[in-house]
């Protein structure tokens, strides 16, 4: 019917043309993400502007105007009619007492041994590939606790100093952050597991025992809390019985974390299927079997995120402990400002700005590990 | 839970007490109430001896005693000549106050930024990412501390200022701001504007009747501007301008200590006041932002679809679609971040900013009625957060989905 000659077949494949300049490579890009449209071209240069605005002087702050090095403030004061930078030189000479606190200088080995083996048993714990987990969580929970007390405190046989006695009034800085933040994030844990579990008993005086400890607990500012454990727990004790500051701090942080840490739980409770349950007992098993074996794997499973968050929320509230006359890193930073030695207009910035620093990195690294976590435990969801 | 309580009446001979589930569960519950009235009981048995040993009267008898301590900003009458209680009443309304404006205040950034880290824009979504990281993880009481020591002490002192518009001024001793001066009359222009409000409600509920009845429309919004806007400002008119801006006063001349603003003209936003009411807010919203994104990310882009295909135009889809299926996943946590702030408020202490926590621990300072000051701030905590709570529950069932 039709004529071979009329029609043009094309015998070889066409060349294949890159494509257009304006879609690809960084023009491209910029042309979908920044400029698409009027609207959105006002946006990005309002963004510029503000990042501008805002990164600019933070840079000419910390980096290009910094003072490095120097001895004591003359080194820091900006020549006349000059902007202040930071004056790192400070944090340098404040650093062992943002780390070490008041704590005397010839024991500091023994903190460091903590923090060494601190970072030693969490990171192969922390890394899912690497193997004895349950060795690993045994010495990380129940070992390293009480090496590092007796480090931290000092040990005595009788007469017998092995490590000469340390006054917790002498602690400070990271090392009190760091030991509230721990003790709280591993005794907050099991109780508010136990919390969560007395919320959903069939018991009625033990859930209303737990309703009202939950919500107590969560009603109230943790600087009550803190008030509370410093001036009241005293008059709670019978008469010449006194408990360490830093131990009635303690015992206020971990009340309050565990009924944040219970609702959590509880969350992830509430999201495990009945079959779960019914599956576990038709099985044969009891109680706490079944929690143990079923119920409470899934569930923590589920709210790693937000045990995550009550972490982050617990490092970070440690700051509060100032109010009530302990110096963590804050509370030691702002008590560097009173030396007259590092005054200068610059100090209180730098400060600041490297207390700001060491929270993000740690509240910002903790936040990542959570997403990965996440993630990887995710699997048996993903299709 | 354990219910193995499938008892039948058939056999009733069981195999030990030890294993009965209910004489179990009795005992286990008879047990944790006798330890924790143990524990009561010895606890206000020490408290009681204590009490005694330290000569500290307990009771509510000093909240009539005369305070004797300045507070520097107070919402009522005080003095001090005013009493303890007079004393904690000025810190409970500062509390409030800062929750209020701070509350209304994080809630406007954070939906902002919120919306902002969904946007197409890779700069502004950017900015928005990183505003969220930072904020949230950087301790609140190091951001108070910055904006009142780093950023309010940085700016001119008391004989200078930085003005914005000639209007607002900043220096060290706050925020100058004008000041609205009711004169006589403006009780007419108060009684429109309620006027106002009370007929744009009842507009609007036979708008909905007429639409849900006919099927017409009505401009209910159009409608509530001109009426809430518009007859306040007849009667303002009308009674012959009664209402008028007091301008706070500098003083440039005469001798160098009396240079400054003139006090008690204008409104004055402390520093304190200012620090904490915006680290509260910039620090809240970074977690309201996460929650309208995730609020708004919840809603299937099948809904947006179907009421385009429906007819709606966008913003309709958004008004009538998106944002009332948001608001589901938002509102619950949302009420927790509106009692985080409120409960974070107590750091004002830290600055001394005069809240109930920071007035409370001057007055236990002085009067040393740890019990009674700690059961004031718990009381007052709690019943704001139940408050609060009962609240937004009640306003989530309203929203919530009905389902058969």
């Amino acid at each position: 019917m039709a004529n071979a000659d009329v029609f043009h077949i094309r015998t070889e494949e066409a060349p294949t043309l890159p494509a257009p300049v304006s879609t690809t490579g960084a023009l491209g890009w910029m042309r979908d993400n920044l400029f698409s449209s009027i609207g959105n071209t006002i946006l990005t240069l309002i963004g510029l502007f503000l990042l501008y605005s805002i990164i600019a002087p933070i840079i000419q702050f910390a980096f290009i105007d910094a003072v490095w090095t120097g001895e004591d403030r003359t080194a820091c004061l900006p020549p006349p009619g000059e902007a202040a930078g930071a004056c790192w030189a400070y944090v340098d000479a404040y650093l062992p007492q943002f780390i070490y606190g008041r704590y005397p200088v010839e024991e500091r080995y023994r903190v460091d041994i903590v923090y060494a083996l601190f970072a030693l048993l969490l990171v192969p714990l922390a890394i899912p590939s690497v193997p004895f987990k349950r060795t690993n969580a045994l010495l990380f929970l129940v070992a390293f606790p009480i090496v590092a007390y007796f480090l931290l405190t000092g040990l005595t046989f009788g007469d017998t100093v092995v490590l000469p006695i340390v006054e917790t009034a002498q602690w400070g800085g990271l090392l009190v952050t760091l030991v509230i933040a721990v003790t709280g994030i591993v005794a907050s844990l099991p109780i508010g597991i136990a919390l969560a579990l007395g919320r959903r008993s069939t018991m009625p005086a033990i859930r209303l025992v737990c309703v009202i400890f939950i919500e107590f607990w969560r009603g109230v500012p943790l600087i009550t809390v803190l008030f509370m454990s410093s001036v009241m727990l005293p008059l709670f004790l019978p008469e010449g019985v006194t408990f360490d500051k830093l131990l009635r701090v303690l015992i206020g942080v971990t009340l309050f974390s565990s009924a944040y840490m219970a609702e959590v739980v509880r969350g992830g409770l509430q999201a495990i299927p009945k079959g779960q349950y019914e599956g576990a007992m038709a099985l044969g098993l009891r109680f706490w079997p079944m929690m143990y074996l079923v119920i409470l794997p899934q569930a923590l499973k589920l709210v790693i995120p937000g045990i995550v968050n009550t972490f982050i929320g617990l490092f970070k509230d440690t700051t509060l402990v100032l109010i009530v006359g302990m110096f963590d890193l804050l509370g030691q930073i702002q008590s560097s400002f009173t030396d007259p030695t590092w005054a200068t207009p610059s100090q209180g910035h730098t400060g600041y700005l490297f207390a700001a620093t060491i929270f993000f990195l740690f509240c910002f690294g903790m936040s990542r590990y959570s997403i990965y976590m996440e993630k990887r435990l995710h699997t048996g969801h993903k299709r | 839970m354990a219910s193995q309580d499938h008892e039948s009446d058939a056999a009733p001979a069981r195999a030990s007490l030890v294993n009965d589930p209910k004489v179990r569960s009795l005992f286990y519950q008879v047990l944790l109430v006798v330890v924790i009235a143990a524990l009561g009981y010895f606890i206000v048995t020490n408290t009681v001896a204590n009490l005694e040993r330290q000569n500290i009267a307990s009771g509510w008898g000093f909240v009539n005693n005369t305070a004797g301590f300045g507070i520097i900003q107070s919402l009522v009458d005080y003095s001090e000549t005013s009493t303890y209680g007079t004393a904690l009443f000025v810190g409970f309304l500062n509390t409030l106050l800062v929750a209020v404006i701070g509350i209304s205040l994080a809630t406007v950034v954070g939906f902002i930024v919120g919306i902002a880290r969904l946007s197409n824009n890779f700069i502004i979504k950017q900015l928005a990412y990183w505003y969220v990281e930072i904020v949230r993880n950087v301790p609140l009481l190091l951001q108070i501390f910055f904006w009142y020591f780093a950023v309010l002490r940085a700016v001119p002192g008391k004989r200078e200022k930085w003005s914005l518009f000639d209007t607002f001024h900043l220096n060290i001793a706050g925020l100058r701001a004008p000041k609205p001066v009711f004169e006589s009359g403006s009780s007419l222009v108060v009684m429109a504007l309620i006027v106002a409000l009370g007929a744009t409600f009842v507009i609007r509920s036979w708008a909905r009747k007429r639409q849900e009845a006919t099927g017409e429309p009505f401009p209910v919004f159009l409608t509530a501007l001109g009426l809430i806007l518009g007859l306040p400002l007849v009667a303002y008119f009308l009674s012959g301008m009664p209402i008028s801006l007091e301008h706070p006063v500098f003083i440039e001349t005469g001798p160098v200590f009396r240079q400054g603003f003139e006090i008690g003209v204008g409104i004055n936003l402390i520093p304190e006041f200012l620090a904490l009411t915006l680290a509260l807010a910039i620090y809240t919203a970074g977690f309201i932002a996460e929650i309208v994104r995730a609020g708004i990310l919840a809603v299937s882009h099948g809904q947006t679809e179907a009421a385009h295909a429906l007819g709606l135009r966008n913003g309709q889809t958004l008004r009538l679609v998106v944002i009332p299926q948001a608001m589901r996943v938002i509102i619950p946590p949302l009420t927790s971040q509106y009692l985080n702030l409120t409960k974070n408020s107590s750091l004002a202490v830290a600055i001394a900013f005069p809240d109930l926590v920071s007035v409370g621990g001057t007055v236990l300072n002085q009067t040393g009625q740890a019990v009674e000051i700690i059961a004031i701030w718990m009381t007052i905590y709690l019943s704001l957060s139940l408050a609060t709570s009962a609240f937004m529950n009640w306003y989530n069932q309203r929203m919530a989905l009905v389902e058969r």
